[in-house]
Parts: structure tokens; sequence; C-alpha cells
């Protein structure tokens, strides 16, 4: 009964909504990224790639997309470099690309996606992170806030999710707009 | 009851559940202290201060460790499908946690299996999570910020980092994006919007706007939403009407907000000591 109570509701996506496919040029690349990932931890898995996807080998690493700037940061430290990655229910989706700007006077705002970074112009000291629904958040705005711009650690240093890859995006652009 | 399920950001934290309550400006449960800086411990605050005004118990949480590898938000994830009866009748809402669609489905199941189900509330991950799984309509309320509202009007993306530039561009006009989230299946039953406009909307009805006091400044300050989240969730645990108690909780954190004065740089826990004379003046 509760079995048919819960998936005989309307449009119930696939559980693999939360997984994304890493795509490599070379089968050999593949099986180095399996292997390093495996060895870190990870729940990944090596398979053919869906019709729309145009490029790369024929195989792909789907893994668990909430973490993928920490499992790029993994592969590019390993020198594993995939050539594209993708969620798995949309192959065709790219990252937020549109940064929005707030002027406030003496501080300046960016967001990218749903995460937000706000520094005062004069001493370039990062005052507030807000936005975002990850637990690595609440993690990385504690380790931000109150330090200057340029010593701060970069969220993709010590963040996992992708909304520490969103606030990594505001973070070069907010740089970027003040150097 | 009001149960609050959410993560810490120490790696180190255990899971931990029982009665919250304040010690100054940190969180205090089991003998655990934790500071209130935003996330998960600013709603709780909220929730504690709101229930003191009201006159009611002091939330329930269940926290756990969680830096952004889920190993904490899966202990929770875990503990609520183990104690799923516990939750009946109770109001639980979910927050900071690391969006898992298999555990989702997971605890909806346990959910749904219950005679009396709690009020599902949800916000931040655990919204995400829902909505990513299909059963976004399962849940009675969800508290977007206009850039996870528009996030729930994608119906592709994932997560808010794939919302597409075409639906994110439409910041400016929140009802078309609650019409495209209602008309996709993405939102719970009501939707409590917080931005510069706070709105209240069901099945593609808006129910009313706030857009004063205004307060600009406080799109800059984490923790915001999340304080609005937490005063909405005591109300309605108190058996308040849902939609007034998220008129309430979007107007006290407006004339919260204002009492301490802000600029972009405010923190939340000030905020959050300004609950009970904001919510007073009401």
């Amino acid at each position: 009964m509760f079995f048919k109570k819960l998936f005989g509701r309307k449009k119930a996506k696939a559980s693999r909504a939360d997984r994304g496919m890493l795509l490599f040029d070379h089968t050999s690349d593949v099986i180095r990224a399996e292997n390093l990932l495996k060895a870190e931890g990870w729940t990944i898995k090596v398979m053919g790639p869906p019709p729309e996807i145009q490029r790369g080998c024929d195989l792909v690493v789907e893994f668990p997309l909430m973490e993928q700037m920490r499992i790029l940061e993994t592969l590019k430290s390993a020198k594993v470099h995939p050539v594209d990655v993708v969620p798995v229910t949309g192959p065709l989706l790219s990252p937020v690309d549109l940064f929005h700007t707030k002027d406030f006077g003496e501080y300046l705002m960016v967001r990218a996606a749903n995460m937000k970074i706000t520094i005062e112009k004069k001493s370039r000291m990062i005052v507030n992170i807000s936005g975002g629904g990850c637990p690595d958040v609440p993690f990385l705005a504690d380790q931000l806030t109150g330090k200057i711009l340029e010593e701060a650690p970069q969220p993709r240093e010590i963040g996992h999710t992708l909304c520490g890859y969103a606030l990594q995006l505001a973070y070069e652009e907010i740089k970027r707009q003040c150097l | 009851m009001l149960v609050i399920a959410g993560t810490v950001p120490d790696l180190d934290f255990p899971l931990v559940t029982g009665p919250a309550c304040l010690e100054g400006d940190s969180l205090k449960v089991e003998g655990h202290l934790i500071p209130v800086l935003r996330g998960t411990p600013a709603l709780v605050a909220a929730a504690i201060k709101t229930a003191e005004v009201a006159g009611n118990q002091p939330p329930h949480v269940i926290l756990a460790g969680d830096t952004g590898r889920g190993s904490g938000s899966r202990l929770v994830y875990q503990h609520i499908v183990e104690n799923a009866r516990s939750f009946a009748e109770t109001t639980l809402t979910f927050h900071y946690l690391q969006p898992d669609v298999d555990w989702h489905n997971r605890i909806l199941m346990a959910l749904d299996a219950l005679s009396l189900p709690p009020v599902r509330i949800a916000d931040a991950g655990f919204m995400y999570a829902a909505k990513m799984s299909g059963y976004a309509a399962s849940y009675d309320l969800f508290t977007p910020d206009v850039g996870e509202l528009a996030f729930l009007a994608d119906e592709k993306a994932p997560h808010p980092f794939y919302t597409r530039g075409f639906i994110l561009h439409r910041d400016q006009s929140v009802p078309e994006l609650i019409e495209r989230a209602y008309a996709h299946d993405n939102a719970a039953a009501r939707l409590l919007v917080k931005g510069s406009v706070d709105m209240f909307a069901s099945g593609e009805k808006i129910h009313w706007r706030i857009d004063s006091p205004g307060c600009e400044v406080m799109e800059a300050m984490g923790g915001t939403g999340d304080t609005i989240t937490g005063m909405a969730s005591a109300l309605i645990a108190s058996g308040m009407d849902m939609e007034k108690a998220c008129h309430m909780a979007a107007l006290a954190n407006r004339h919260a907000g204002m009492l301490t004065r802000p600029t972009p740089a405010t923190q939340v826990a000030e905020i959050v000591r300004a609950i009970p004379q904001a919510l007073a003046g009401l």
C-alpha cells in the first residue's frame, strides 16, 4: 500500500536525478578516474553515455552530482581531466553563467545562481555570504567571513557541493570586479 | 510539536536529538553548544525565540555535523526513517541537508505510512531533493528565496547551479516563476517566497505580498531566510493557520531586521536577538 501510495503518485522522476556524468576523451582516463574516485570512497559507476552525448569516448563515469566540485578537484590533483561534466537528467544543461551585482555604496554583493558574496569595498573584507542549501555553505561562510578577499581560502579548496561551486563563481566574479 | 532536521558545519559533531534551547548566542542541545551563525542553527534559534513569545515548548532537533560530504546528513536521514512513528502529528521542518533523492524517497515513504502524518515543511538542500525526486507536491510548505524559486520553476534543473539563464532572468517576475513551478508540479501545496517582496502562494494563486518595511541590505545577510522559516515553523506548530503564520513570520523578520539598523555586514545573530521585540510589536 505504501509503495502504491508513493510510486503511484503523478510524475515521479528518476532516482538518478541527483547524479552527474563525467565525460572523457579516452577510455584510459575513464579507468583512471574510476580507480581514483573509488579509492577516495565515492559511489560511482562506469556506463555507456546516453544518445544526447556527442562528445568523449564510449564510456562515462556516473557520480553524485552534488559533490561535483570536490570530485573535480580530486581529479585535477591527479591530472585526470574530463572534457565535460553534465547532469544525468539534463546532459545538455550547463552551469549558471549569469551574475547579478548589487552596489550598496560601501559594500558590493555578487550573486551566482543561489549564492551571494558581499565585501566591504574599502577593506575588501568578506562581510557576508548568503543563499544556498547544501551543508557546506555554513562551513564556507564561517571560513570566509571576516577575511580579506585575496587572503581568504577559495571555496573550491574547502567546499564540496554545487552550492560551493556557485559560491566559487561568485567569488571569482567579485574578485574580477575588484582587481 | 515542532521538529527540525538539519546539519551544523562541524565534521566532528555527532548525531544529537532532543529539545534545543539558547545559551547566550549559542544553541544548546544535549549538552552540545553550537554557535548561531547561519543555516540550521539560525533557523532553530529563531524558532526558539518564537516559541518563547508564543508560550510554547521549544523545538526538538535532529542535528549532525556535515561540511558537504553528506555523512552527517545521512545520519539524520537514517534517524528519521528508523523513528518515523515518533513524528506523527508533529510539524517537521527539513533544512540544510545534502540533497539525496534516494534518502528523500525513503523518508517520504516512512512518513506516508503514518496514519497521522506530520505537517511537512522543506527549505534549503532538502527542498532541492524534494523537487528533484518529483514529489514536491507531497509537501505542505516550501520556503524558497527568489533564486531557489527560479530553480523550482526550471523543470530540467537538478540543482540551482544548473538553472537555465532564460528562467534565472525572470527575477523581477516572481508570479511567473510561481506559475511555472506549479505547472510542472515542482512546488509544495504552499510557497512562502522570501525576497525584497515576500509572497505567499498556493496553486498559482498569490494570497499576499509584503514589501515593507523595506530592508534591501538583508539580502546580503546570511541566515535571514533561515530565520523566517524558523519563525513560520514555530507558529505553524503552535496551531496557527499556515497563511497567517507565514505572514507574521515574514513581517516580523523585516521588523527584526530594521531593529538592528542593519548594514550588509550585519550578522544574523543580531536579527535573532530582535525577534521577540519584533513579534511583540506586530
